[in-house]
């Protein structure tokens, strides 16, 4: 059987990988349901790719790096036969008892059961220069430009874990890091603070928000606005990392599956049912309020066992 | 390397390897410590097999070759460059999926 004979019927298509999706592909593969995971074209293993040293996933005492843990999980969904397919999906027809799916090479998938994992995409800040300037100073990816700022000036805004995380990598190459938030006092957590608020080569620019970007071919500055006393400043910065939160991948889902009034999937939680039955789903792309790797995978398996307890039901 | 079809170069071989070259290159800006990176690397050999007649796909470790990324005003990795008779005549920033990279590379690709 061909993952993408489109004469196939498949128990299980999970679209997207990270936490959530790999996991959701374990517990699937072990329940032998043959799932086909469409893992994302450049976006497989989701957000912890671009990320360093994790410290804080359970069962790894001196911490594993980002990237590592999700390969290790692509391989445990590999191993119980999972059907990995390095692709995206673009189109999804949800309704019916057999839901069709389209990858970005053509091929199409029916399926009884949908698990949902796309996950997140970088907030951008909405600026008229960003587009035009990323690449050449603005970046959302510390872990794969930070390397071409070395002895640089250079910002990060937000004001969360992946900021401050972000923040303390870049003091590897740049002579100076600002971090600029908006308010003034962080949402990271407390270790993370501590590192960054310690670090001598990170300052902080608070109450501050970034009005507008500097630079003809390359970024050369930033002008901020004070929350406060409303008034302007410019920081000489050649590099910005933009870290200032994530929104749902549910674009392509829009209009067929409930979402929330910040285009989160609903689900009936504890459970991870969407409105359309044989439709799960999980991870970022659910989740507003935790968004960690952890409580991804956490729900990538209880999506598995609702597809896995729906499939026994309408068999 | 004959098992893979795209060409390793360096700073040193680039002038002749690139600029040189009598088809259009695409060079494909790149380092290991790169995710994204690593997404684009297979979609790459696809276009340099698929496409071999009328392109070259080069890769360049910035890692190891600093000068060309600098010349080029590199700050943002993958980047790819298309050269064509010496000449820089497009740039691509960031990972994308086959199809899109194949639209934005669709006049060098014959």
């Amino acid at each position: 059987m061909s993952a993408t004979d489109p004469t196939v019927v498949h128990d299980v298509v999970i679209v997207g990988s990270g936490p959530a999706g790999y996991t959701a592909a374990v517990y699937c593969a072990r329940a032998q349901l043959a799932p086909v995971l469409l893992e994302g074209a450049v976006t497989a293993g989701g957000a912890l790719m671009n990320t360093t040293e994790v410290e804080n996933f359970p069962g790894f005492a001196k911490g594993i790096m980002g990237p590592e843990l999700m390969e290790s999980m692509r391989a445990q969904a590999a191993r119980f036969g999972t059907t990995i397919v390095t692709d995206d999906a673009v189109e999804m027809n949800l309704q019916g008892a057999i839901k069709q799916i389209r990858d970005g090479a053509g091929n199409e998938y029916l399926t009884r059961s949908v698990i949902l994992a796309m996950g997140s995409g970088y907030r951008e800040l909405g600026l008229e220069n960003e587009k035009r300037l990323s690449g050449h100073g603005v970046s959302w990816c510390a872990t794969c430009d930070g390397f071409f700022f070395r002895d640089a000036d250079i910002a990060v805004v937000g004001g969360g874990d992946s900021a401050l995380e972000e923040a303390t990598f870049l003091t590897r190459f740049a002579r100076s890091v600002t971090v600029i938030h908006r308010r003034d006092s962080l949402r990271a957590s407390k270790i993370m603070q501590e590192r960054a608020l310690n670090d001598p080569k990170i300052t902080f620019a608070w109450n501050s928000a970034v009005e507008d970007l500097l630079g003809d071919d390359k970024l050369t500055g930033v002008v901020l606005r004070d929350t406060e006393t409303n008034a302007a400043r410019e920081l000489d910065v050649t590099g910005l990392f933009i870290a200032i939160g994530h929104d749902p991948r549910s674009e392509l889902i829009k209009g067929q599956v409930d979402l929330d009034d910040s285009e989160y999937v609903l689900v009936d939680a504890p459970s991870t049912n969407t409105n359309i039955p044989g439709v799960f789903a999980c991870g970022d792309l659910v989740d507003h309020t935790y968004r960690q790797a952890i409580t991804a995978a956490g729900t990538g398996c209880a999506a598995a066992l609702d597809a896995e307890r729906f499939l026994a039901a309408s068999h | 390397m004959t098992d893979t079809a795209t060409r390793v170069i360096t700073d040193d071989s680039f002038a002749t390897d690139v600029l040189a070259s009598d088809k259009p290159v695409i060079v494909d800006f790149w380092a290991p410590w790169c995710g994204p990176c690593k997404m684009v690397a297979p979609i790459l050999e696809d276009i340099a097999t698929e496409h071999g007649a009328s392109v070259v796909v080069a890769k360049m470790n910035v890692d190891e070759n600093p000068k060309t990324p600098a010349q080029y005003g590199i700050t943002s990795i993958p980047t790819l460059n298309v050269y064509s008779g010496g000449e820089l005549v497009k740039t691509i920033i960031g990972a994308k999926p086959k199809a899109a990279l194949l639209a934005d590379l669709a006049a060098y690709l014959g």
